[in-house]
């Protein structure tokens, strides 16, 4: 059946091209990801992703990203189990970073996979101040919370801070 | 009249006693066993991981509805503050969780501390309160009735983390302050308490008890060079729902390395336990004695009457 042949070649072909640029894409990285899942404090990060590339280099993927980007690993821990492991679905922090880390049915999800190792993987907040906190510590990069994200209103309110702030007195809490 | 025995009265009364004395021996073994209830939830806190934001301090603030603070939470200037004899910020009718710095020497940057009520298996507040206003529920809290508490400060006294807190504000009528682990707004429905929640460095793990501890020892096994081998609560006090890890030695950080493992309780519970038993048995048998050591008189007095 020439013709079906034909269709599938064309369609084999089609889909090589189309993943070509994706591939391509995907190899690099977003130029800027905007974290947003957690906004409610302070604003959504604008992350510069191309900047933070270039300044570690291409082959440093897995220092965020652990083991999901296919190149080589930098924590000896995770080379026990994914050194070969290859590219994962999904790059995103937040495709394995549970944003609700604490709710009663990601803790039932976890306590019934007697098969999981990584129980004690951080939630999408933690993962993201670790990791970004962590290296700005090391490098001398800021470290200050509104030095990455300005506080929105409700911030203010939360923290007493800005047009929230308590009037100033002489007694401390603290006294006693 | 029945002839009394003087000497099955004293059989008796020992006999009696001894009984007493066993099963008071015995319901203190039990006690010394218990670990908590099974499912109980806690919290472990990396201390490694702080980095003093406050954020927590601000969130409890919220949630518990306190009063305003006397700085914003981002006024980092409080970690200047000292009490008398220059010890830090402790907890208070304002705050039920204070973040304190320690600045080591050795190690290259301050290390922080997040300290609130660590609510103990066995309580000691809860042991000492005439009033039983505390209650440590299934979930792992350990609660105070305001309605209950008179006010008297004896858990303050007792409480060997110095968390209870006491509302000197109110003249009329001043009660017991401190964490209660959230336990209304978000425990009891399964939530992790607010500090827990709001902390943007995952500083503290929420989780069933035991499972804390497996957790808490695999990452000091995995990064022996960045923890002490130790989980503080874990055995202090016979055990605390919140427990914490440290690169620093613990008493460094303002934790009291000496509080052992056994329950304040199991220091007073032998003696508390007899005073029931003084209070039933003892007017009985000295009544006893006294009337054995008086029958001869009044026997002579009833004689002496008949003769007349």
């Amino acid at each position: 059946m020439p013709k079906k042949l034909k269709k599938i070649c064309g369609a084999a072909v089609f889909l090589l091209i189309a993943s070509l640029p994706l591939q391509q894409c995907f190899a690099q990285g977003p130029d800027t990801v905007v974290l947003e899942t957690l906004a409610q404090y302070y604003d959504p990060v604008e992350f510069d992703h191309v900047m933070h590339v270039d300044m570690l280099g291409e082959d440093s993927c897995a220092t965020c990203h652990h083991h999901s980007v296919g190149t080589p690993l930098v924590d000896e821990n995770c080379k026990r189990c994914h050194e070969y492991g290859g590219e994962t679905e999904s790059a995103n922090c937040e495709d394995c970073h549970p944003a609700q880390r604490f709710s009663a049915d990601y803790l039932a999800e976890i306590e019934a996979d007697i098969h999981l190792y990584h129980e004690d993987k951080p939630g999408l907040k933690g993962a993201f101040h670790q990791k970004c906190l962590g290296c700005h510590k090391e490098m001398d990069a800021p470290v200050g919370c509104q030095d990455c994200h300005t506080r929105t209103d409700a911030g203010d309110k939360l923290f007493r801070s800005g047009k929230y702030a308590p009037e100033p007195s002489e007694s401390t809490a603290h006294a006693h | 009249m029945k002839k009394f025995d003087r000497r099955k009265f004293l059989k008796g009364s020992l006999a009696g006693g001894v009984a007493a004395a066993a099963s008071v021996g015995h319901e203190a073994k039990a006690a010394h066993t218990f670990e908590g209830y099974p499912d109980s939830m806690g919290v472990l806190v990396d201390l490694t991981k702080c980095i003093g934001c406050r954020t927590c301090e601000a969130a409890c603030n919220k949630e518990q509805g306190l009063p305003a603070p006397d700085k914003p939470f981002d006024d980092m200037s409080v970690f200047d503050e000292h009490r008398h004899g220059g010890l830090k910020r402790r907890t208070s009718e304002k705050a039920y969780t204070v973040v304190n710095r320690y600045d080591i020497p050795e190690q290259g940057e301050p290390v922080y501390r997040k300290f609130q009520c660590n609510h103990c298996n066995e309580p000691a507040c809860l042991t000492s309160c005439f009033v039983n206003a505390y209650t440590k529920t299934k979930e792992g809290a350990v609660m105070y009735n305001p309605k209950v508490c008179v006010g008297c400060r004896t858990c303050m006294i007792a409480c060997p983390f110095y968390v209870p807190a006491y509302s000197y504000s109110s003249p009329i009528n001043p009660i017991i302050k401190k964490c209660i682990m959230c336990y209304d707004t978000r425990l009891k429905f399964g939530k992790a308490p607010a500090c827990v929640e709001a902390c943007p460095q995952e500083v503290m793990t929420f989780g069933k008890r035991k499972d804390l501890i497996k957790m808490g020892h695999e990452k000091i096994k995995f990064k022996p060079e960045d923890y002490v081998d130790h989980i503080y609560g874990e055995h202090e006090v016979g055990g605390t729902a919140w427990m914490y890890l440290s690169k620093v030695p613990f008493e460094k950080v303002g934790f009291d390395t000496h509080l052992g493992t056994q329950p304040v309780l199991s220091y007073v519970k032998d003696f508390l336990a007899i005073v029931p038993m003084v209070l039933c048995i003892w007017p009985a048998l000295f009544t006893g004695f006294h009337l054995l050591a008086t029958r001869k008189e009044a026997r002579k007095t009833e004689q002496q009457k008949s003769e007349e």
